[in-house]
């Protein structure tokens, strides 16, 4: 018997549709992205890390999930939205459905209902608080928008989704100390494919420890959530500074940023979704990116700072990219992993593992 | 980059007639184009022999040639017009092939003119099998084990190495022509013989079959600047093996990882990057179901009918972009056209699934070969829009008018289970119906997978609307059920089916209860970004976006799918309609459902809506827009065949009138309308029994036309000369009975006439008469058309034109008319009165440069003909002589029966026009393909009708210095004539027989005329198929082929001996 249950949202708006996934309520920011393909990836991005993820796509779970593309190993979004849900997959190594694995990890599906409605009405009002109402149950509507408005955020997301202890990716080739803000398994990948040598560390660990590791270059990862929220780390970045190249993705970049001296900002409209035009300033070219993120840095608070845009947005001309006049570090906003979404931007792996090739610092550790 | 200042004059080719697998997508892609280069201040000058297209309109470009697209007349063009530039990516295969043709002639070279956009050698690297092979293989880039083979003997070593199935692809050919999938040396050696014919550089390309492959396609853009996109990736439902024009396609992909699909995105990118294109390409690849295996299938360098349907699946205008990219211009600083706010370089997100059906002609060619392979056969295409796969693919089912609302086939139920099973196996174009019927009966996903190799995601959707008819059935007028049913496309026709009631019924309980569609936009961004693009589908959904405005409305209904017997003229006319309702200050509406015409770009219409034309999905538009009225006289037949049931539920049909169509349409109604009106038409009765058409062919006499009354369009029409034929059709052709009553006419020989005319109810103005070449009985869609007529007299015109005038005011004609005369013994008879827009408006208005459509459509908004400027009566006729000559797809359709009869068949048309007859029919002829030589071998084999009659044809080609082959009976005649003929033998006789004389090439026209009895294995067919199996002319008609020879006479000099002393010439 198919259960009911309904997505309410902070200014009063209901959809009512089918339950799929964890029978339990959820609370969290309701975003969409735009992405056709890569739901398992999205869902187990922990950049989504309390967020309710609507998928403009309406049919969701055609390709099931399998066990290799998932980008961490316990999925944290809230909950997911979707037009249709497939429930008997077709692809080679699919190994369960989107259905089986949300009821899994305990998150809460919701299907059935006009997501391009709620699309439109995010996109006109930005990021909206909701919540998934349990499986089935029967709720009182006026209450629940006052608990919804009412509740604040988490901002403890980095903490929640970051590795407790630090842990090894052998490679022979540069040792990269990974700082994992919400890591997507997609920027280790990358590494892995060029022979790093990664110890990804938890995010709040000090510089001394990190410098103890002898890193050739340092990679600030993406995670989830407000980057002001983050405590702590914005002061072990400034003090990494010069002493190896740094490169930051997502969240990893804004961090870089304000450790610069520059600030954040919350966008009206998340970026989301694989079809980001970004235009690389250094080469003029511009290349589609998979994007996945609620702030970005301010270009006016640049003035000042050692900073300069390397990639902005083509569309909205937001700062998707900086780079240090100062030491060798730069970091974009968008996933150059991609996973999901297009490819265009991995040479700036490539372009990493160049600055540290020619670094000064290089090596430095050894002697 | 911004675009370049260095060039001024562009010219632009267009792709020629409608061909199968060449059809209106060239007409959007090459209106855009050319508007595209304008808006940048470009001067446009645009070929193209088609005159039934919107981008021939002189609005469109600066200069238009409705001319051949030959070396020849190229040429002629080039070194008048002397463009700095040329644009060759917009005109299909057609488009590329002249402009390697102009290149290799030198003239490009010769007078400085540069090739925008994609480079030649581009082109050729994606083109020539070897040079893109070995390119391929340079970027490591997997093609399946394949050799290019040049004559029978390489096949056959190919094969031995690598094993069957293989498939053979010819060389530079439009849709795989002449391709095909080979099990055995048999199909080897038909298949590779016929392909290396086809191919004008005889080479074809022999394949490893990677059938059951996955086949996907991404349409992919790139600038000079490097940067490069995916507009829009589709996935096949059928699997590799099917010609993907002949494929039910699903946008975007739907069994696709992200990693599949990023690295299937890739391999594109990078392919598009190695050729250097600069425009749009399409990329098409094999994806093995079980692993990440892939294999490169095919590049198109330019604008296809993929991009066609990728603009309309996506909003995404790739034929737009790509002409500003020819000049300089790179995606990241153009906009945007669908959402204006942001920029072009973006790869288009979708939020609902489109899926589109080939739309095939054998409804009208019954014989022949329905299997579908590498070579394309469908005419057109559907496309619709769901937010469901079942929603979408019940809606596209419907848009086919196929009379299909569902996955069921007609008699189903009585088919044996072998049957259905093999009708599964052997791809056809009604398997997704078979599979219905396999479901229905219980089969199951693995089943039919194995026989099909459809995937399983497909095949369980499929699966999901066979099982929920059982639900619907089980749950009358059940609220949640039919919610259900409608979010999954059902139509109300099925409902009311499952429902026993009508369709009626179901529509006002659905109203009743709140149940109807909402309708979403297009936006190419998912709803991401505001969008004010006025492009819609409909959806059972919560929230409307199509808000009605404030202005008053009128809707124009298209005409759906190209089709034989309904081509790109009714689009061009529906086209002209909306440009006028907006003139007249009306808000215009379109709704139609075929992605490669005009009228479905968004930009044309003030609101469009992609849907199916049926009642209910019309009505549901009307019922939202309330508009002034519904027009349904520029939609061809489709809409006409919706006028009766939108007026019986209260819409306004503007123009003329439901009533008055009827009468034009109705046997009975219109003889009695005759009468009153007094003009004369061919004596004709109705019969309902085998015994009373007997009796009625006896009574009016032989020849007789015999059609059933309820089939339009010259279906199952015949001329038959004996009683004996009038059995044998009455027995197979037709079932007579008092509900299908068949018509019997007299059938009068004698000169076709056809004219168009346009009524505003009280002035009628004649914009031209034409004459065909064809004698009546040849379907005038089918006929060469002159203009003005060259055969008749001063009084015939105006009785002509009198006939016409008193037939419009009689008949209560409100807008256009289209009307056919025959000429029989000096008398002038009615054959046929059209109530609506025909095949010969756009050909009539560009040649008078009176837009008919235009006018037609004001007239029916109630400004007089007068008022508009325009007199009464036969409007004076330019100067200049200009044809009409029916282009053919034969070589596409295996086993139809080329000759011409009362039954259209031709898919396309081309105009001629020069100062005199035999010039305009020699543009004409060469245009639509034909190869005129001055001299050679004709090969005469007439039937015994028409033997007198060319005994003076034979004579005159041996005048011009042909010789003439004939068989037995043909050459004795011609021998008592006086005329040289060498005979040859029959088919199956001893020696060389005329099929051996066609197969060498030894001949360079064929005559045939043995047209009795349609079984396949008659001599006449057999000699027509190898005729145009071999790519020899072969004239059906004396008419044509004197029309022919009428051409090489004017072209040749005359060569008499002197007159003898005493003799008097």
């Amino acid at each position: 018997m198919m259960k009911k249950r309904m997505l309410i949202l902070e200014d009063g708006t209901i959809f009512e549709g089918i339950a799929f996934g964890s029978d339990e309520a959820s609370i969290g920011e309701t975003v969409f992205t735009t992405g056709m393909t890569g739901y398992q990836e999205t869902i187990s991005n922990p950049s989504g890390a309390g967020q309710i993820i609507v998928m403009t796509y309406p049919l969701i779970g055609n390709y099931g999930i399998n066990r290799d593309d998932y980008e961490s190993i316990e999925p944290a979004a809230s909950g997911v939205v979707v037009r249709e849900l497939a429930d008997e997959p077709s692809n080679f190594r699919s190994g369960m459905t989107l259905c089986e694995l949300l009821t899994m990890k305990g998150i809460p599906g919701i299907q059935g209902i006009d997501t391009r409605k709620l699309t439109r009405l995010l996109r006109d009002k930005g990021a909206l608080k909701g919540i998934l109402t349990a499986a089935g149950e029967e709720v009182n509507v006026q209450e629940t928008v006052a608990h919804v408005a009412s509740y604040n955020l988490p901002t403890d997301l980095v903490a929640r989704v970051s590795t407790q202890k630090p842990y090894p990716s052998p490679g022979r080739g540069e040792r990269i100390i990974l700082i994992d803000y919400g890591l997507k398994h997609g920027i280790l990948r990358e590494l892995n494919d060029r022979d790093c040598d990664v110890i990804v560390v938890p995010y709040n660990t000090s510089t001394k420890e990190i410098l103890s590791l002898s890193p050739d270059g340092i990679v600030l990862s993406n995670g989830p959530g407000n980057p002001m929220d983050v405590e702590g780390t914005v002061e072990v970045i400034k003090e990494l500074l010069g002493k190896a190249p740094i490169f930051g993705i997502g969240l990893g970049h804004q961090l870089f940023a304000l450790a610069c001296g520059a600030r954040t900002v919350k966008l009206k409209n998340s970026h989301m979704g694989g079809n980001h035009p970004v235009k690389d300033l250094t080469t003029g070219r511009t290349e589609l990116t998979s994007q996945c993120h609620g702030y970005a840095v301010d270009e006016q608070s640049l003035a000042g700072t050692d900073l300069e845009v390397t990639h902005k947005a083509l569309n909205d001309g937001s700062v998707e990219g900086v780079k240090s006049t100062k030491y060798e570090a730069f970091s974009v906003q968008f996933h150059p992993e991609a996973s999901p979404g297009p490819e265009d931007s991995k040479h700036l792996f490539d372009r990493f593992m160049d600055v540290i090739k020619t670094s000064s610092r290089k090596g430095n550790f050894n002697a | 980059m911004p675009k370049r200042t260095d060039i001024e004059t562009i010219l632009v080719i267009g792709s020629g007639p409608i061909v199968i697998g060449q059809a209106a997508e060239f007409d959007y892609a090459g209106t855009q184009a050319c508007l595209s280069l304008k808006e940048e201040g470009y001067r446009v000058i645009l070929i193209n022999s088609n005159p039934a297209t919107i981008m021939t309109d002189t609005e469109i470009a600066d200069k238009v040639y409705i001319e051949p697209i030959t070396l020849e007349f190229v040429s002629r063009i080039i070194r008048k017009e002397r463009p700095d530039a040329l644009l060759p990516t917009m005109g299909g295969q057609t488009g590329l092939n002249m402009a390697i043709e102009l290149d290799e002639s030198g003239i490009l070279k010769e007078l400085g003119i540069e090739i925008l956009g994609t480079k030649l050698d581009a082109i050729h690297k994606a083109e020539d099998r070897d040079l893109f092979r070995t390119l391929m293989n340079e970027l490591g880039e997997p093609v399946p084990d394949s050799d290019i083979i040049h004559n029978l003997e390489e096949a056959h070593a190919f094969v031995e190495r690598i094993g069957y199935p293989v498939i053979v692809r010819p060389a530079f050919t439009l849709g795989g022509t002449g391709g095909g999938m080979c099990y055995n040396d048999a199909d080897l050696e038909e298949i590779v013989t016929s392909g290396l014919k086809y191919s004008p550089a005889t080479q074809c390309l022999l394949e490893k079959s990677i059938a059951g492959y996955k086949e996907i396609e991404y349409e992919v853009m790139r600038d000079s600047a490097d940067n490069a996109i995916v507009v829009c990736n589709m996935e096949n439902v059928d699997a590799v093996g099917i010609h993907t024009g002949d494929s039910i396609v699903a946008a975007p992909s739907q069994t696709m990882t992200d990693r599949e699909n990023q690295m299937l995105r890739n391999v594109s990118l990078k392919i598009i990057r190695a050729l250097g294109i600069e425009g749009g390409c399409n990329v098409q690849l094999a994806l093995d179901p079980y692993s990440f295996d892939y294999f490169i299938i095919e590049v198109n360098p330019r604008v296809s009918r993929s991009s066609a349907l990728a603009s309309k699946a996506t909003g995404y205008p790739i034929a737009k972009l790509a002409a500003k990219i020819a000049v300089g211009m790179t995606l990241d600083e153009m906009m945007n056209p669908v959402t204006g706010t942001t920029y072009a370089c973006f790869e288009p997100s979708l939020d609902y699934i489109v899926t589109k059906i080939p739309r095939w002609p054998f409804d009208k060619f019954e014989s022949a070969k329905r299997n579908l392979g590498t070579q394309m056969k469908a005419t057109g295409e559907v496309m619709a829009i769901g937010r469901t796969f079942e929603e979408s693919i019940l809606k596209a089912v419907r848009s086919l008018e196929t009379g299909q609302f569902g996955l069921s086939l007609k008699n189903g139920s009585t088919m044996t289970d072998e049957w259905i099973e093999k009708r599964i196996r052997r791809a056809g174009d009604e398997r997704l119906f078979f599979i219905g019927e396999a479901f229905r009966r219980g089969a199951t996903v693995e089943t039919i997978h194995e026989w099909s190799q459809i995937d399983a995601f497909f095949l369980r959707k499929f699966q999901k609307i066979v099982q929920f008819e059982l639900v619907l059935k089980g749950n009358p007028f059940d609220y949640e059920t039919l919610r259900t049913a409608k979010r999954m496309g059902f139509s109300d026709v099925t409902v009311a089916e499952l429902w026993s009631t009508d369709e009626r019924a179901i529509y006002d309980w659905r109203k009743e209860h709140g149940l109807i569609p909402v309708y979403k936009k297009v936006d190419t961004c998912a709803g991401e970004f505001e969008s004010d693009t006025p492009y819609f589908y409909g959806t059972y959904e919560d929230e409307n976006e199509s808000i009605r405005t404030e202005k008053k409305s009128v809707i124009v209904l298209g005409s759906g799918p190209i089709r034989i017997g309904q081509g790109v003229e009714f689009d061009y006319a529906t086209v002209h309609s909306v440009w006028a309702i907006q003139e007249a200050g009306y808000e215009a509406i379109i709704i139609n459902n075929n992605p490669e015409t005009v009228s479905t770009d968004f930009s044309i219409s003030d609101k469009l809506y992609f849907e199916p034309l049926t009642i209910e999905d019309v009505m549901h538009i009307v019922d939202l827009e309330q508009p002034e009225g519904v027009i349904v006289q520029f939609g061809g037949q489709t809409a006409i065949n919706l006028a009766a049931g939108l007026e019986a539920r209260g819409v306004k049909i503007l123009g003329t009138s439901l009533e008055d169509i009827d009468r034009a349409e109705n046997r009975n109604k219109f003889e009695s309308a005759l009468r009153e009106i007094g003009i004369p038409q061919p004596l004709g009765k109705t019969a309902v029994s085998v015994p009373e058409a007997v009796a009625i062919a006896n009574e009016i006499g032989y020849p007789v036309l015999v059609r059933p009354s309820y089939v339009l369009g010259g279906r199952a029409m015949e001329i038959v000369y004996h009683e004996e034929e009038l059995l044998y059709y009455m027995e197979h052709a037709v079932e007579a009975s008092p509900d299908h009553p068949v018509l019997v006419d007299r059938y009068l020989t004698g000169t076709e006439i056809e004219v168009d005319g346009i009524c505003d109810g009280e002035n009628v103005l004649i914009p031209g008469i034409m004459e065909h070449i064809e004698r009546a009985g040849v379907h005038s869609g089918d006929s060469i058309a002159v203009f003005p007529p060259q055969n008749l007299s001063a009084s015939q015109m105006e009785t002509i034109a009198d006939y016409t005038t008193r037939l419009a005011k009689g008949l209560g004609i409100v807008g256009l008319l289209n009307i056919q005369f025959v000429i029989s013994e000096g008398q002038v008879y009615v054959i046929e009165v059209n109530p609506r827009s025909s095949r010969t408006v756009p050909f009539l208005s560009k040649i008078t440069s009176i837009p008919m459509a235009n006018i037609a459509t004001k007239a029916i908004l109630g400004q007089s003909i007068i008022e508009q400027g325009y007199k009464n009566g036969l409007a004076p006729a330019p100067s200049g002589v200009y044809v009409k000559v029916p282009v053919f797809s034969f070589a596409k359709l295996r086993r139809v029966d080329i000759t011409l009869g009362p039954e259209m068949k031709s898919t396309g048309e081309v105009m001629g026009k020069d100062t005199t007859l035999e010039k305009a029919l020699y543009k004409g002829l060469v245009a639509a393909g034909m190869e005129i030589k001055e001299y050679g071998s004709v090969i005469m084999t007439v039937s015994d009708k028409d033997k007198e009659e060319m005994v003076s044809i034979a004579k005159r080609f041996t005048d011009i210095g042909y010789r003439i082959l004939a068989t037995g009976g043909t050459a004795s005649v011609l021998e008592n004539a006086g005329i040289r003929v060498r005979t040859i033998g029959k088919i199956g006789s001893e020696g060389p027989t005329l099929l051996d004389v066609i197969q060498k090439g030894e001949a360079q026209i064929v005559i045939n005329t043995l047209t009795k009895g349609k079984q396949p294995e008659r001599d006449g067919f057999r000699i027509r198929r190898e005729s145009v199996e071999n790519g020899i002319p072969c004239f059906t008609s004396l008419d044509t082929a004197d029309a022919m020879l009428r051409v090489i006479e004017s072209m040749t000099f005359q060569t008499e001996e002197m007159g003898k002393v005493g003799e008097t010439i």
